[in-house]
């Protein structure tokens, strides 16, 4: 495909450049606000995946829960904007106790997809989800991590005896008429390459979803992921001139923000990183930003968006 | 609506299919309309592309834009640019693009590279704006479930526009907004709007002191057009897609809410 060549000529196009110690990183506006990060559970999840670019767990509060109060701000402000789109997020997003008034508050303005583990989606759950998605106006998206089409695979990155909960979630909600996106990160081997990705469609298939829906994240190596595996190279990171004729557009900060109980950020990855916090309200984070972390790295070679 | 001053007619996605187009056309001159926009994208999962260009061009009263599907075999372009994600989706979108590349003649290619990327326009002291995707960006999907009306008044706003037409979803719909402003994606004339159903679809406007948005559902030859996307040896999923009216492919880009309408 075209678009998996032009991120392979970025790739070796960073690698065989060389960078001056003293090269600045280069700056990117926002071109349009058009989807907005509510991390509602901040770092506190029920997992503690070793792969968690943000290093969420039972334990991480460095970003508490956002209060309902914080959310209906943005979400104020985000409609006055004219923001397209709304994610959720976390940690684990159904740990909050009015996760169901947010849902539905988020979704009188607009469309909502929420990331979650899936661990905490019972039949109730399921079922309000299922009736809110066929009487909402906008699009309700889930979005249900799975990293491995083997207990073996996943239980080694999301903890034991997960692969069978997160199967659970996603044939429930399913059965309750909702298609989740499942959302593999590609640092199991093979899980970048076509042939096991065709493997999780056919996996997906083979639970009764006859419809799949597959999203593949490439690895950040930050957080947790660092070190489980490692943190980034010098030669890994952004310079000017990297982002080419083409300016900054294809990067989802060029026009996403992420607020959390702490601030705005500029997007869902670098909540957790030094001097990436640009403000307390959304009207801070109509700056530009500088693409000085290595995570931006990522981002422009891999292609990655963090949307659906 | 024989009461109005003049009608005009606006549809897109033809996709090759020049039966659909014929019998689109003839709706619309029946109709009464004096102008008729076309909103861009000729190719894609029809047969036979170099059928389509004697109806859109030389004709005095349809104006046509470029979609991102012109763009890219105007320009000579390895891909669609369709915006699809979903690896599946992108498989057929190519098989579709090679085939339409390879039989579209080259005069047809340079026309298609130089075609308007937008259409202003003033009806009834309305600011008319017409766009492939969006009037930001050629590929943007505006779906139903997925354009809030909020960021719709924004683009409208920036666009300086009352009414704005467009299509590149391929599933019809309009919105008048709490501003009192309109939307339209004209849908697909192309393949059915993944309802069950055969007809496509497209939008009559009717200028007399306001504008009045009527949408028209036309019948024609599927079941001939179908007969030859197998006939040339294009995928038996486009076939089934005209004889039955379910998309069977490029379903990973639509909304769930969208996708839930729909086997597939």
């Amino acid at each position: 495909m075209a678009t998996d060549l032009k991120f392979e000529y970025l790739r070796e196009k960073a690698l065989s450049r060389e960078i001056p110690d003293d090269a600045p990183a280069p700056t990117l506006e926002l071109d349009s606000l058009d989807t907005l990060w509510l991390q509602v559970t901040g770092t506190l999840c029920n997992l503690a995946c070793l792969h968690c670019f943000i290093s969420c767990g039972p334990k991480n509060d460095s970003h508490d829960m956002m209060e309902l109060s914080t959310v209906d701000d943005a979400l104020e402000w985000a409609r006055d904007y004219g923001v397209k789109e709304y994610y959720f997020t976390g940690g684990e997003p159904f740990m909050h106790p009015e996760i169901k008034t947010m849902i539905r508050r988020t979704l009188d303005q607009g469309p909502l997809s929420i990331l979650t583990n899936g661990l905490l989606i019972d039949d109730e759950m399921a079922g309000w989800l299922a009736d809110t998605f066929e009487s909402s106006r906008y699009s309700l998206d889930l979005r249900v991590s799975l990293d491995g089409t083997t207990p073996e695979e996943n239980d080694a990155l999301r903890g034991r005896g997960t692969f069978e909960k997160i199967i659970t979630s996603i044939e429930r909600l399913w059965d309750h008429g909702i298609n989740p996106v499942v959302t593999v990160t590609t640092q199991h081997a093979g899980a970048g390459g076509e042939a096991k990705r065709r493997e999780f469609f056919e996996f997906v298939r083979s639970r009764g979803i006859d419809k799949p829906r597959l999203k593949f994240l490439s690895p950040f190596k930050i957080g947790r992921e660092e070190r489980r595996d490692r943190g980034y190279e010098d030669h890994e990171r952004l310079v000017e001139g990297d982002l080419g004729d083409t300016g900054g557009e294809h990067l989802q900060c060029s026009s996403c923000r992420m607020v959390t109980s702490e601030g705005v950020f500029p997007c869902p990855i670098l909540i957790e990183e030094e001097d990436a916090r640009m403000g307390d309200t959304l009207e801070d984070g109509m700056e530009s930003i500088d693409l000085d972390h290595p995570a931006c790295y990522t981002c422009h070679v891999d292609g990655v968006t963090c949307t659906t | 609506m024989t009461t109005s001053t003049r009608t005009v007619a606006i549809f897109g996605g033809v996709y090759n299919n020049y039966l659909s187009l014929e019998a689109t056309l003839e709706d619309a001159r029946d109709a009464g309309a004096d102008a008729i926009y076309c909103l861009g994208d000729m190719g894609g999962f029809g047969p036979y592309p170099d059928r389509v260009f004697p109806y859109l061009r030389d004709t005095s009263d349809v104006f046509v834009m470029q979609g991102n599907y012109d763009q890219s075999i105007g320009n000579r372009l390895e891909d669609c640019g369709c915006g699809y994600t979903d690896p599946r989706d992108n498989h057929f979108a190519q098989i579709s693009y090679d085939y339409t590349f390879e039989h579209t003649s080259e005069t047809h290619k340079d026309w298609l590279a130089e075609l308007p990327e937008k259409f202003e326009r003033q009806w009834a002291g309305l600011n008319v704006r017409m766009a492939h995707g969006s009037p930001r960006t050629i590929n943007e999907f505006l779906w139903e479930s997925t354009s809030p009306d909020p960021f719709l008044d924004r683009m409208l706003d920036e666009c300086g526009a009352d009414l704005l037409f467009v299509t590149h979803t391929g599933i019809p719909w309009r919105r008048e907004l709490p501003s009192g402003r309109w939307v339209v994606n004209v849908g697909a004339i192309g393949r059915p709007p993944n309802d069950g159903t055969t007809k496509v679809d497209y939008f009559l406007a009717h200028i007399d002191d306001d504008v009045e948005i009527e949408r028209r559902r036309v019948d024609y030859d599927h079941e001939r057009l179908a007969g030859e996307v197998r006939e040339v040896g294009l995928p038996e999923e486009f076939a089934e897609t005209l004889e039955t009216g379910w998309w069977t492919t490029c379903t990973g880009s639509m909304p769930a809410k969208e996708r839930a309408q729909g086997p597939y």
